[in-house]
């Protein structure tokens, strides 16, 4: 076990380099001029050679390209071209808790609307409910989110004042109901079908066959002996989307007025500042590359047969 | 004597794409207290339908659509829930054939014997950790205290099997189901297996019916035997006039394919020719006529009804058993 986590940890790190190197070309290739955007539209030839001397710009590609990854050593992820000179780190410190309570509440919804319509979609499948449960994880999946949030907004927001209009304030979950609820609504979808098919086969199991041959209580047959087997597989998911979500949710921060990772990332696009891109891009692959190692341990925690293997 | 188990005149059927298929055809017998009864069948025989039907535990596309199940004289097929509940476990166990899938794989082996001790005992965690350790160590598995805290896959099928005995027999039942309980392991293993069910059952008094594709392990095991094809019981009778003097084409055909244990080995083992009845594709008569040697044109003709423990044209010709 501890070696398959040493071992892990490499290949990690590794991903990482492969990442950092990718964000690097990405940044390097991207069409525009940095240093133009910096100097102004009016500034003359030899302001933009000299500002593009101090960003760097005009080495080779391979120096540039170390002295990279010096900074990032030193946890420098350079410093934005638009927020006039603010550390790239800095800005994606602040953005990152926004971020993290997104991705939590919408996770949250997720498991909340999802699972049980799951559950009971599969344990009276073609009854009125699994209907339902499908007509519903339906529409959740093919209702764009940007659509959804304006109508949420428009509704609860706008015309009937329940729900705040835009950024966040106190108490904090009253922001962020209408936004996690928007995220989560689509990925329920996805959760619900996915529970609803383990559900199935977990059932359908010579296990809990016999756990009804050995006269258990339904309830007990469920949540000892089903629920367990099929959730399993779910742990996949909700690290990937936490992973995922970390990353920025750019249209339900956009969409809210968020000050998250998405809605940072968003605007340097517009702004082409690269360096704030180029670190929300490596952040966004850290945290997917963290929590496919942290969903790989989960397992290994759940599932005795998984803990052997390694 | 009153029989523990009386089934009469079974039907199960299964909702397919293409309609409603019988998978079990009126099988009727009974089953004593203490009484060993065999299944014999060809995989699709429904010996295993008519066991999962007897425990009402028929999946969702299957329906008994009529016929009686009692025990003890109680109507089995219209027990409450609750009753349902009850009886299962406690009165009437079960053994699956394939321990590997049997067992809850995220669930630890004491858990699992536990659970049934403290449903239908009522015991405490601790006595029932107790009686599980007991239990475990009764059918021969080393160190058994310690590996109470162990998950299955920690066990060999054998060993498995053994706990899945353990379970069944944790609450002394009055009937046991096992449905090809050795099928799944090792032929060295599987007589130890049938040894520990026949210890465990005659110590508690307990009927058992055992279903098998093998004539061979029935016969070592059981009183009587039923031989089922195509969803009927096609000869009954006790293990020795079904071994000894087997009537019926199909049950003569089954023993057939046992090598003798002594004289000059056949080259090559016997088989039976053709393939049993597919759900669905039922024929007029005799469900065994396109593979008998024996057929005549009434077989093909008019299924024939069970008469002297058998149900067989040519057979029951020869009126009762010798």
């Amino acid at each position: 076990m501890t070696g398959w986590v040493l071992r892990r940890i490499g290949q990690m790190a590794l991903v990482l380099l492969g990442v950092v190197t990718l964000a690097f070309l990405m940044a390097y290739a991207v069409p525009g001029d940095p240093a133009r955007l910096i100097a102004g539209p009016n500034a003359d030839a030899a302001t933009v050679a000299s500002i593009r001397h101090q960003l760097g710009l005009d080495a080779p590609l391979w120096s540039q390209y170390t002295a990279f990854l010096g900074r990032l050593a030193r946890g420098d992820l350079g410093t934005s071209y638009a927020l006039h000179g603010a550390p790239v780190a800095e800005q994606l410190a602040q953005a990152l808790p926004t971020s993290a309570l997104i991705a939590v509440g919408g996770i949250v919804w997720q498991l909340v609307l999802g699972v049980p319509a799951g559950i009971v979609a599969a344990y009276r499948p073609k009854s009125a409910a699994d209907r339902l449960a499908t007509l519903g994880a339906l529409i959740g999946l093919s209702a764009p989110p940007f659509w959804v949030g304006l109508l949420l907004l428009y509704y609860l927001a706008y015309r009937f004042s329940i729900f705040p209009l835009n950024g966040l304030g106190d108490p904090l979950w009253w922001y962020l109901a209408l936004p996690t609820f928007t995220l989560g609504l689509a990925g329920a979808a996805w959760y619900a079908r996915m529970t609803r098919a383990q559900m199935l086969e977990v059932l359908r199991s010579p296990y809990i066959q016999m756990a009804r041959a050995k006269g258990l209580r339904e309830r007990t047959i469920l949540t000892r002996h089903a629920l367990r087997n099929a959730l399993t597989p779910l742990i996949t998911m909700i690290g990937m989307d936490f992973g995922y979500f970390l990353g920025g949710v750019l249209i339900i921060e956009s969409v809210f007025g968020l000050p998250g990772v998405g809605k940072l990332t968003y605007d340097a696009i517009d702004q082409l500042d690269v360096p704030i891109v180029t670190g929300a891009v490596l952040v966004a692959a850290f945290f997917v590359v963290v929590m496919n190692f942290l969903v790989d341990l989960t397992y290994a925690v759940v599932d005795p047969r998984v803990r052997n293997r390694r | 004597m009153d029989a523990l188990l009386d089934v009469d005149d079974l039907v199960v059927r299964f909702a397919t794409p293409t309609g409603d298929h019988p998978a079990v055809r009126g099988v009727s017998f009974s089953v004593a207290a203490g009484e060993r009864l065999g299944i014999v069948g060809e995989s699709g025989s429904g010996k295993s339908v008519t066991a999962q039907a007897v425990m009402r535990l028929l999946g969702p596309a299957a329906t008994v659509a009529s016929g009686a199940v009692r025990f003890e004289g109680r109507d089995v097929l219209g027990f409450p829930r609750d009753e349902l509940r009850r009886w299962r476990g406690a009165q009437a166990a079960m053994v699956f054939q394939d321990p590997l899938s049997s067992l809850n794989p995220l669930v630890r082996i004491g858990r699992q014997v536990t659970e049934t001790l403290r449903e239908h005992l009522g015991m405490d965690r601790r006595a029932a950790a107790v009686r599980a350790a007991e239990l475990l160590a009764e059918v021969g598995i080393p160190d058994a205290a310690a590996r109470l805290r162990d998950y299955p896959m920690t066990f060999s099928g054998g060993m498995r099997q053994r706990v899945a005995v353990a379970i069944a027999v944790s609450c002394s039942p009055r009937l046991l189901i096992a449905d090809e309980p050795t099928t799944a392991l090792d032929v060295t293993v599987q007589a130890q297996v049938l040894d520990l069910m026949d210890r465990m059952t005659a110590e508690l008094g307990t009927a058992v019916i055992l279903i098998s594709h093998d004539l061979g392990v029935v016969s070592t095991f059981c009183d009587r035997v039923l031989v089922m094809y195509g969803g009927r019981v096609v000869e009954s009778g006790t293990t020795e006039e079904i071994v000894g003097a087997p009537r019926h084409p199909y049950t003569r055909a089954l023993l057939g394919s046992i090598p003798a244990m002594t004289g000059p080995l056949p080259r090559r083992l016997p088989s039976i020719p053709g393939s049993p009845p597919q759900a669905g594709a039922h024929v007029p008569g005799c469900s065994f006529a396109p593979r008998c040697p024996l057929a005549e044109d009434l077989c093909h003709e008019v299924e024939p009804s069970m008469e002297y423990g058998v149900a067989c044209h040519v057979a029951a010709r020869a009126g009762e058993r010798p």
